[in-house]
């Protein structure tokens, strides 16, 4: 394979970027995103980046589209088919509101309730049928629905898990009445118990379904139309990608898959570098995200939670969200209390400095103050807005408060962002299990560059890590993919009860549906690699912790051995005293496409002989010690294999690189940079 | 010594806030009760080394405990003798700083280069504590022993080693012991990562800087409070709130509050409530306060919690009324349930200083019910436990929320398909209970109706509820939620318990059905200025029928359940058709 594109839909700009491994060259674009349909910036970026679709080998693509639509709610009609007595389980959710302290929320169902209709079926926890199916109820039902106006359907019956009997053969008689192939069964997205979190898989699935399926449609017409006969892969949130053929059957596997794969990306760079632990972190306008990466293998998910009320159960990349973000907004409390956040400029009016009508101080004006950020680059051209003014407003709203100049207040305010940042990825990463200390940071997107060292130093984590290109890491997530799907089973039985043939055959048919996926698909392959892993507690508990299972047969006392082992390493505690419980299976068939090689990411008929001339400017920075007289260097003229120590700035295209004046930097092989952080000695 | 510089000064604020949501973390994902792993039913702080006073407090805890674990501190405090480090004390005495039984307190002295700095200390619901009925949540006891094991603050860890003395003590006296051990082992290790995390600080910043930060912070939340309060008009407002009974005398009991707004301070007067009651529907003072801390809490949930917090609320003594119990009341009813009806009686007196702030009352009960026999399939014991939700109130922006969880927690309901698997039940029906939201402007959210049928097994229901004599209040004209419902049917004959929302030990066989409906929430406004078309809307769901919308919004609908705007106007009494 020689000609790949990745391209990735954000928020704000669609990435896309073109490797060319035969020729050795990249390319690469940044435009826009075309809110309404995302294909038209889709093309806008191939456009850009002078594509040939003719002479493309592979396109994966990334996209918000479901998650957009979820957001927004701009989803497909639903129907739903249900237990009879059980049609307002998705209403009434299970018992709580949206913040601790507050006695206020709304919430508003995916699927509304007079398109929520009842049929006589029960199935027992153990599968046994209490009621029959009543097929004709379901022929009514599927009928009335359909002529409602519903465009897709959902099937969603209490134990399906166990036994999906019901569930299949209502979809059997829905099938002949439904105009169209959107129907949902509840157990086919989610195998597991729970019956609100599966029912809501189920109706995320059908909401988004018939979108999905329009703009995958439509994307593969114009991408043809432009003479690309190939494959179309699309991201999914577990971090692999799935040919656009079969991708809206399971659509809400694409849902958060942006962030997704910026951790893919960051997981193949670190693991070439010499760094397969990392933390990730992209900060963003409103929020930054964080993923954990042990072993070169991001850390998943099936409990995530798109919204209030709205789990998204399936195995995803765990990439949790932290309220603060270049946007956030300094002010003064009633205790006379500087915040930073969690109220957010956003990108409109966004910050001070984008002179598109913010007048409160943001991370980013902050910055700006401190020099950090380069005045020449970022204050707005159609409304100017001056340093001065930027400077005069953080006094007004922060300094003179707490008896502060402008620069003092600034450095105040990044001060207390970095601190809430940092404490909010140490819970991030506590809560799964881990010490930030024994990571690298690996910092991208366009604002993550500039914070990870200074959160490095709060988390005491040696190492920062920023690519090549922070920019449009998203994207390079996406070239470097693998097809991958996952499947997940719940049997919730003690393990000493549990016949573990059951365990080895419930595993090989994961293995088998995978397989058979793969073959659909017909994408190409080098190789299939397996993933087991059982979701396991003692009697009694609440929380699972994940244990790997290394092959299909595995005997009792070695799986109890390995959740023990887990266990301990997690909570330091051993209980010996109480029984294990196998809650759920889970496997991921991932199928590896060939490897890509980064090492043309950074073209290198830009690069500078020499560190000192790759510098192309000088000026004032804060640090914590003072401000220095700092060199700024250009991130692509920085040769291969230099060294260099701080203070600096690396600037490029997208985003900027702050060095504290302790901390070092290598620049490795294929462009990225290592900067070593010293640790803060105790006062 | 100079003044703490205001960036130090926020960076030491949220890193204690740090080591709290850390200890809360800890504790959360290694316990064992389904009520600390899954309703988060724990809280962990730091407290003064003097007082109990309260340093900060985890936000992951749940709402109850914003004020009480500083009481039972403070008693700690005041009973240790020959404290060394490694020492941790447990004690769940109500009358000594307590809510019910179940919540178990430890407190750990906290040494920094050899000196007592501060304590920690932390709560969790367990879920059995031995007396009369599994879980504790008894209905109709009369004295504290029918409740349960009752401690003191004893050393549980002497210098860091666990008595197994008195862990046997323990463990002989509750049910499910085994694996209780299992959260004792996860309670004290949580306060462990507490004392890591607090030492690292100190390291950071020095001891005096976080001392004297410490100090200042409380003061600045008492300002921050004050800033608050002041924004609301001068003014005494009173209100009443009843709980049903007390589950052994068939009357309900009063709360009457009279609340003195003046400047930046709240004057909270309980004078006028019901006296001591015989069964477990007394409030133990530290719950009573705290039941007012986490109503305002409601009300401003952007102040932070430490002691300073509390400064500007004064809670007249209320000895004499069944919101102050002491030794041998019976209290169980207290932290679940009694609280709840206190934090309702604090929202509708603030309603009438700063109705645009407020809403109506919410379901305000945990819906706690419990399931203990013999499952015929095992021939093992068993014990369920259910708590359900209900409407909260109208607001002056939305409708209330559905199926909202209680006003002192933050616990989800486990879900049917696990409750099946683990007990001999089955449910009939888990729906939305039509009608159930109080009539207003916006209305009140709607409650659930849920039934339950015996499989193969024996056994006795009891149950803890309340609203089940007055549905939730509205406020500013709008009409009180539905009441909450419990019939169980016993061979085919329905019963109707003669406390309605409280009774124990009802004999439940294979066949037989628990029927519940949950309260809906309080009316916001009146019902007449609710636009016609949300009401029709809202019959359209199926959420009222037309008569309904009739007589309680004056909404004349077509057939097709579409607002008739000439008749509405007609009901209305405004004349010309509005829409």
């Amino acid at each position: 394979m020689s000609r790949l594109v990745g391209c990735d839909v954000g928020g704000t700009f669609t990435d896309l970027i073109m490797l060319d491994d035969d020729a050795g060259t990249v390319r690469v674009a940044k435009v826009p995103t075309t809110v309404e349909n995302q294909a038209f910036g889709f093309m806008a970026a191939l456009a850009g980046a002078e594509v040939d679709l003719a002479t493309l080998d592979l396109i994966i693509h990334g996209t918000t589209t479901t998650t957009n639509a979820l957001l927004e709610r701009k989803i497909a009609r639903c129907g739903l088919i249900t237990t009879a007595g059980f049609r307002d389980v998705l209403e009434l959710g299970r018992r709580t509101r949206p913040n601790p302290y507050g006695m206020t929320g709304t919430f508003t169902p995916l699927i509304g309730r007079l398109d929520r209709l009842e049929v006589p079926e029960r199935l027992d926890a153990a599968g046994e049928v209490l009621t029959p199916l009543d097929e004709d109820a379901v022929r009514d039902a599927a009928r009335q629905l359909a002529e409602a106006g519903c465009e897709s359907l959902v099937i969603h019956f209490l134990h399906a898990y166990v036994n999906p009997a019901h569930e299949l053969r209502a979809a059997e008689i829905a099938a002949e009445v439904w105009p169209n192939p959107f129907i949902t069964t509840g157990h086919a997205i989610l195998a597991q118990f729970r019956e609100y979190e599966r029912g809501v898989a189920a109706a995320v699935n059908g909401a988004i379904r018939p979108v999905l399926d329009r703009y995958v449609r439509r994307l593969r017409n114009e991408l043809s139309e432009g003479g690309y006969a190939r494959d179309l892969l699309v991201m999914q949130g577990n971090g692999g990608s799935v040919s656009s053929a079969i991708v809206a059957e399971t659509a809400i596997n694409t849902v958060m898959s942006g962030p997704a794969s910026g951790v893919i990306a960051a997981a193949y760079t670190g693991a070439n570098s010499g760094y397969p632990d990392v933390i990730t972190y992209d900060m963003g306008g409103t929020s930054s995200d964080v993923g954990l990466i042990r072993g070169g293998i991001p850390s998943t998910s099936a409990e995530l939670q798109l919204e209030y009320g709205m789990p998204i159960h399936v195995p995803m990349v765990d990439v949790h969200s932290i309220g603060a973000g270049g946007g956030s907004i300094a002010f003064i409390n009633d205790a006379g209390l500087l915040q930073v956040g969690p109220r957010s400029a956003g990108a409109t009016p966004g910050p001070i400095c984008y002179g598109r009508g913010g007048t409160e101080p943001t991370i980013t004006d902050a910055n700006l103050v401190l020099g950090r950020l380069n005045p020449d680059r970022l204050l707005a051209v159609d409304n100017p807005v001056s340093l001065d003014d930027v400077r005069a407003r953080m006094v007004e709203a922060v300094g003179q408060h707490l008896g502060l100049d402008a620069e003092a207040a600034a450095a105040a305010i990044v001060h207390v962002g970095n601190n809430r940042m940092a404490g909010a990825m140490r819970m991030v990463s506590l809560a799964r299990g881990h010490d930030p200390r024994d990571f690298a940071l690996f910092a991208f997107g366009g604002a993550g560059p500039l914070h990870a060292v200074a959160l490095a130093r709060e988390l005491a984590i040696p190492r920062v890590l920023v690519p090549a290109r922070p920019g449009i890491t998203n994207a390079i997530g996406c070239v470097v993919a693998d097809l991958r799907h996952d499947y997940v089973r719940t049997l919730n039985k003690p393990l000493a009860e549990v016949d573990m043939s059951e365990v080895a055959e419930a595993l090989r048919a994961q293995i088998a549906e995978g397989r058979a996926m793969l073959e659909r698909e017909g994408a190409e392959i080098e190789r299939v690699e397996l993933i087991h892993d059982a979701g396991m507690q003692f009697q009694g508990q609440s929380h699972m912790l994940t244990v790997a299972i290394p092959q299909v047969e595995i005997t009792r006392e070695a799986l109890q051995e390995a959740f023990e082992r887990v266990y301990y390493d997690r909570f330091a505690l051993r209980l010996p005293e109480i029984k294990a419980v196998l809650v759920s299976l889970h496997t991921a068939v991932i199928g590896r496409r060939k490897r890509v090689g980064l090492d043309s990411l950074m073209e290198a008929d830009r690069r500078a002989a020499t560190v000192a001339d790759a510098q192309f400017g000088a000026r004032q920075v804060w640090y914590d010690d003072g401000t220095q007289t700092t060199p700024i260097f250009s991130r692509e003229a920085l040769p291969l294999g230099a060294t260099f120590t701080g203070p600096a700035i690396v600037e490029q295209l997208d985003s900027t690189t702050v060095i504290d004046p302790d901390c070092t930097v290598t620049v490795d092989d294929v462009g990225n940079m290592i900067i070593t952080v010293p640790q803060r000695s105790a006062r | 010594m100079s003044e703490i510089d205001p960036v130090t000064l926020v960076v030491i604020q949220n890193g204690l806030q740090q080591v709290c949501n850390e200890m809360d973390l800890a504790f959360q994902r290694s316990a064992f009760s389904p009520v600390i792993a899954e309703a988060m039913d724990r809280s962990d702080g730091i407290y003064d080394r003097r007082d109990g006073a309260l340093i900060a407090q985890g936000e992951l805890g749940l709402p109850i405990f914003v004020g009480t674990m500083q009481y039972s501190t403070r008693t700690v405090i005041e009973r240790a003798r020959n404290v060394v480090p490694g020492d941790v004390y447990i004690v769940n005495d109500p009358y000594l700083g307590g809510t019910h039984l179940m919540d178990v307190r430890m407190a750990k002295p906290f040494y920094y280069e050899g000196e007592l700095f501060c304590w920690l200390s932390n709560t969790g619901h367990w879920r059995d504590t031995g007396g009369a009925v599994p879980g504790g949540f008894s209905a109709n006891a009369t004295e504290v022993e029918q409740e349960g094991l009752r401690l003191p603050p004893v050393k549980l860890f002497k210098a860091g080693v666990l008595d197994e003395e008195i862990r046997d003590i323990i463990l002989s006296n509750i049910r499910v012991a085994g694996e209780t051990i299992g959260d004792i082992k996860a309670q004290a290790a949580a306060l462990d990562v507490g004392e890591r995390r607090l030492t690292e600080l100190l390291d950071r910043y020095g001891k005096d800087v976080v001392e004297q930060a410490i100090g200042e912070l409380r003061g600045r939340a008492a300002q921050q409070m004050r800033a608050k309060i002041a924004e609301l008009p001068d003014g005494t407002y009173e209100s009443v709130a009843w709980v049903d009974s007390d589950g052994v005398v068939d009357e309900p009991l009063k709360i009457a509050l009279t609340l003195k707004k003046d400047g930046g301070d709240l004057y909270f007067d309980f004078t006028g409530s019901s006296a001591p009651c015989k069964g477990p529907m007394n409030s133990v003072i530290a719950t009573t306060h705290s039941a007012v801390y986490l109503a305002i809490k409601h009300i401003f949930p952007e102040v932070p919690i430490n002691a300073g917090t509390y400064e500007p609320l004064h809670i007249a003594d209320c000895h004499g009324t069944f919101l102050h119990a002491e030794y041998p009341r019976p209290v169980s009813g207290c932290a679940a349930e009694v609280s709840q009806r206190i934090a309702e009686a604090v929202f509708a007196a603030m309603a009438q200083a700063v109705p645009e702030k407020l809403f109506a009352a919410p379901a305000g009960t945990s819906g706690n019910l419990a399931l203990g026999g013999v499952d015929d399939r095992t021939g093992k014991p068993f014990v369920m436990y259910l708590f359900t939700g209900g409407g909260y109130g109208g607001n002056a922006d939305t409708d209330g929320l559905t199926n909202g969880c209680s006003t002192i927690g933050i616990s989800t309901m486990q879900p049917i398909e696990i409750l099946e698997q683990r007990y001999p039940v089955l449910f009939e029906d888990f729906s939305l209970r039509e009608g159930s939201g109080g009539a207003g402007e916006q209305r009140g959210g709607f409650g659930v109706n849920y039934r339950i049928r015996i499989r193969d097994a024996w056994g006795r229901a009891s149950f803890v509820m309340d609203h089940g004599r007055y549905g939730p209040q509205g406020v500013l004209g709008g009409a009180d939620g539905a009441p909450n419902r419990v019939v169980i049917h016993q061979g085919g004959v329905a019963y109707h318990p003669p406390h309605l929302s409280k009774d124990q030990d009802i004999a439940v066989g294979p066949g037989d059905v628990m029927e519940v409906a949950t309260p809906g929430g309080g009316g916001y406004g009146m019902a007449a200025e609710r636009a016609p078309e949300a009401v029709a809307s809202d019959v359209r769901r199926g959420y009222y029928t037309v008569d309904e919308a009739r007589d309680l919004w004056q909404v004349a609908l077509t057939p097709e359940n579409h607002v008739d705007p000439d008749a509405t106007a007609r009901l209305r009494g405004t004349g010309a058709a509005a829409e």
